[in-house]
């Protein structure tokens, strides 16, 4: 019981005004010197931390913001250039058949044209040949008669002859 | 085993000034390990903190909380670097004393110097004042007297006992528990060295005990810069 009743005793010392007035200033000076070395420049940077993150915040909202709106107006375009698009192909198809409608149509005419140009040609071949056996057969008869015949007759009359003959033979065909 | 205290009576001749010098030793320890913790963490701050700027960052949120809970922020920025310096050196002055206690022939050199009532009470009294200051200086001499008649006139008496109250409870707490802790821990270093048995008896109680008086001087710190904030908040506080 000895060694705990003196251990009681432990630095126990009363009030000392010294210490009182020590502990005073040192602790003042104590918050002065932390004030200005460690709590002011921790908290001037925890402020600033802060007011960067907000701002940054703020920064990725906007840019979100903007993207948003950029892709937005990225489909509008596309859906703008799809239907001009559309439109174009609309426009070349209508074209296209319009073209196609008006090439058969010349084609059309041109064969008609060249249809009816060598009808002309035929026909006048065939009154140019018509007339080319006309003389031929004149002649040769006007041969064959004077010489079967032997008969004077002049080449007015043969001629008038024949042509009679021709037609008649003309309307039997 | 008598351990005495290391005194200076009458320094300078002068009759009332005594010092404790081994409680000289300790505050200028005490307050030389929290100069240096907290200019060592503000080193090389960065914006993405890093270990120990993390925990003096935590330590400053945590300080915050405790004001955050008893005033608005407005007005309890003020005091911010008051809990923190208190708060901070309160728990190392505890500490010193977990960790060692030093004896110097028949003079106790080193302990905590918040084992000391003279020394708590100092700090108590300084936290006092300083609630009278703020009351007056925040709220005006009007409001101020007006406190202590609130919320009805024959609370006068107490209102003022009150304040003497607050100071040597909130004195007293932290120098009972960490005075209590010491003996104890003083008591178990005695039979730890006393003899085989001894030691191999008190290693497991000391032990536990060392971490319990850890755990009490983090409370302790807590609750003193807690109840500052608490006296604080009754007079700077508009809604009461």
């Amino acid at each position: 019981m000895q060694g705990i009743t003196s251990n009681l005793s432990l630095g126990a010392s009363g009030f000392a005004l010294g210490d009182m007035m020590v502990q005073l200033a040192f602790f003042i000076i104590l918050l002065v010197l932390l004030k200005k070395f460690a709590w002011g420049p921790l908290m001037t940077m925890m402020k600033d931390r802060e007011d960067y993150i907000a701002n940054e915040i703020e920064t990725a909202e906007k840019s979100r913001e903007e993207a948003a709106m950029q892709q937005r107006e990225a489909a509008e375009e596309l859906k703008k250039t799809r239907a001009d698009a559309q439109s174009i192909i609309e426009d070349a198809r209508k074209i296209a058949s319009q073209q196609e409608r008006d090439i058969v149509e010349s084609a059309r005419n041109e064969a008609e044209r060249i249809k009816v140009s060598a009808r002309q040609e035929i026909e006048q071949e065939r009154d140019k040949a018509v007339q080319v056996l006309k003389d031929q057969v004149a002649s040769m008869s006007v041969m064959i008669a004077s010489k079967v015949i032997e008969k004077e007759l002049s080449e007015k009359d043969q001629q008038e002859l024949i042509n009679q003959y021709i037609n008649e033979a003309g309307e039997e065909r | 085993m008598n351990h005495e205290a290391p005194m200076w009576e009458d320094a300078f001749g002068i009759p009332w000034l005594d010092f404790n010098l081994s409680n000289l030793l300790m505050m200028f320890v005490a307050s030389l390990i929290v100069f240096i913790l907290g200019v060592a963490a503000t080193r090389n701050m960065q914006r993405a903190p890093k270990g120990f700027q993390n925990f003096m960052e935590w330590l400053i949120d945590f300080i915050k909380g405790i004001i955050g809970s008893n005033m608005d922020w407005r007005t309890g920025r003020l005091f911010l670097p008051l809990g923190l310096t208190l708060f901070a050196y309160i728990f190392v002055s505890n500490m010193l004393g977990v960790v060692t206690n030093g004896v110097v022939g028949h003079d106790l050199w080193w302990k905590s110097p918040t084992a000391d009532p003279g020394i708590t009470l100092t700090l108590a009294v300084m936290v006092v004042v300083l609630t009278h200051y703020y009351g007056v200086k925040l709220r005006g001499g009007k409001e101020y007297r007006k406190g202590f008649v609130r919320p009805l006139p024959f609370l006068l008496p107490f209102k003022i006992l009150e304040e003497f109250s607050n100071t040597l409870t909130l004195g007293l707490r932290l120098y009972g528990n960490i005075y209590a802790g010491e003996i104890l821990i003083t008591l178990l270093v005695g039979i730890a060295s006393s003899s085989v048995l001894g030691f191999l008896g008190a290693t497991i109680p000391m032990v536990a005990w060392m971490g319990f008086s850890t755990f009490i001087g983090f409370i302790q710190a807590f609750i003193f810069v807690m109840l500052t904030m608490v006296y604080m908040s009754h007079k700077v506080s508009e809604d009461h």
